[in-house]
């Protein structure tokens, strides 16, 4: 009996997607936390640690609103980009991001916070501005903190279920990713099915991981 | 010629400290700022460096106007011309001595990097990562690194206070050597006398946030030694009882003696005690 590979390209492909724009925008947003003094960065830290508590669910459901075309801002979408994120996959990266977001910045801002502060001003004595600084001197000594943000952001996409369900419509081939198909099998009593993409979901998970530990020690044995 | 005003309110463990100094020197000068810990003399250094700001305050340097708080110019340390060396050496541990040491150079720099390795003995180490090197070898680096945009103030942050005796002494020298050969302005935060009399041509001395003293070495250090009598201080390791007599094992600057104690001396005396040990008749024996 051959199965249907779909979801699981589509898991690994929106997990891949998610953690790329995650990388993109947890650096700097990481940086400004670690270093800013603003009063109003508890509120920032807040919104941006939201996901990890926040029931998957209650996510959803305020993205289905806020993508719905029913609405101001799914309205504007749909009028001047003809874009409709409800049901299709760059709504579930849009959530995906979202749900992710608190994994890839707080490692990456623990990591900035456990350099010391000396190494950035031998930087700027040296004539570096701070931008050559965060790519010559900060994130080259920060591979774990970043190698952990990747992983977990990764990791956690893969595992999203809640989210994906609301915004994503279980559509096969754009939105039924593997979670949701694991969910759908076991409805219908497919457990075999099920077990297909458990298992695979399982062993490709690991053997990241897997890579990704061993590559860790390697460096802190370098380093 | 390096003119500034200083002027800043610092909060430390004490409480609060107003640090207020002016002062100027001239170009090629060696200077140390001398004081205990918690005197502000890191603060005034951090200062000059664009690292931290005063509250008030002017710092011009061969004619440029670094900081200036009543026309709002504050240059960053990336626009000053200065090299700062830490307590702490901050060597960036991703890349080797050599790239430590280009850090702060351009391109076609190679003759005069290695000049600079050459010159602090680093050369043998140039591929080596921070993480390999010994105390003395990462200051060397943090040294040579500092120097590498040929400044204009040279900035010692307590440079060599992580270091044994053996190893200051012959980074004092370097430090010596490099000031004879390239005649930077460099100042010195040390609260090591002997360093400070080594090395520096001009002594302030910084206390509760105010300069109190300035002049050469040997006017800030040598008025109190006038009197014909040797007095030494020392701290107690080890009090033992034999017979009628007490043995006082005392700690002399890196020396331990043993010397006998009559009960009056004892009295109240206590392992750590700092004491004063003197002889009255002047005439010790001096040998190399």
């Amino acid at each position: 009996m051959s199965y249907d590979w779909q979801p699981l390209l589509l898991t690994f492909y929106l997990a891949a997607m998610t953690t790329a724009i995650l990388l993109v925008i947890g650096i700097p947003l990481a940086y400004w936390i670690a270093y800013t003094r603003i009063r109003i960065k508890p509120v920032i830290e807040t919104f941006v640690s939201m996901p990890l508590v926040l029931p998957p669910s209650v996510l959803g459901f305020y993205l289905l609103l806020a993508f719905s075309p029913q609405h101001a801002f799914g309205q504007w979408l749909d009028h001047w980009l003809h874009v409709k994120l409800v049901f299709s996959f760059a709504g579930l990266v849009i959530g995906s991001v979202i749900f992710s977001l608190p994994f890839m910045v707080h490692p990456i801002q623990s990591g900035f916070q456990n350099l010391p502060a000396s190494l950035i001003e031998a930087s700027r004595t040296l004539g570096k501005s701070d931008l050559t600084t965060l790519f010559r001197v900060l994130l080259p000594n920060m591979k774990s903190a970043l190698l952990a943000g990747t992983v977990l952001s990764f990791a956690h996409t893969v595992g999203e279920f809640g989210v994906v369900l609301m915004i994503g419509g279980n559509i096969p081939g754009v939105t039924k990713v593997a979670s949701i198909a694991i969910y759908d099998e076991v409805e219908s009593l497919n457990y075999a099915a099920a077990n297909f993409y458990a298992m695979v979901l399982f062993a490709i998970t690991f053997f990241i991981l897997l890579t990704v530990y061993v590559m860790n020690k390697k460096w802190v044995r370098a380093g | 010629m390096i003119d500034f005003t200083l002027e800043k309110n610092l909060q430390n463990a004490d409480g609060r400290l107003q640090l207020e100094l002016q002062t100027s020197f001239d170009d090629g000068s060696f200077v140390a700022l001398f004081g205990p810990s918690g005197a502000g003399k890191t603060t005034v250094l951090r200062m000059l460096a664009g690292l931290t700001q005063p509250d008030r305050g002017k710092i011009v340097v061969g004619g440029t106007t670094w900081f200036d708080s009543s026309n709002k110019i504050n240059l960053p340390p990336q626009r000053r011309s200065i090299g700062f060396v830490f307590q702490d050496y901050a060597l960036f541990p991703n890349l080797s001595i050599r790239h430590n040491v280009a850090y702060g150079t351009g391109k076609g720099d190679n003759a005069w990097v290695d000049e600079l390795l050459g010159l602090t003995g680093l050369t043998a180490l140039q591929n080596r990562l921070p993480g390999m090197l010994s105390g003395g070898q990462k200051q060397r680096v943090a040294l040579a690194r500092a120097l590498a945009r040929k400044p204009a103030l040279l900035l010692l942050d307590e440079p060599l206070s992580a270091l044994d005796a053996e190893l200051r002494s012959q980074l004092q020298d370097d430090l010596a050597l490099v000031h004879r050969r390239f005649g930077l302005t460099t100042l010195l935060v040390s609260h090591d006398v002997g360093e400070v009399f080594k090395l520096s041509q001009r002594v302030l001395r910084l206390e509760q946030g105010q300069i109190t003293q300035s002049g050469t070495p040997a006017e800030i250090f040598l008025q109190q030694r006038v009197a014909g009598k040797l007095n030494l201080r020392a701290q107690v390791l080890a009090i033992r009882r034999e017979e009628v007599v007490y043995i006082l094992s005392l700690l002399l600057g890196q020396d331990i003696i043993d010397v006998i104690a009559t009960d009056d001396e004892i009295d109240g005396m206590r392992v750590g005690d700092i004491v004063s040990v003197s002889a009255k008749a002047f005439s010790p024996m001096v040998s190399r």
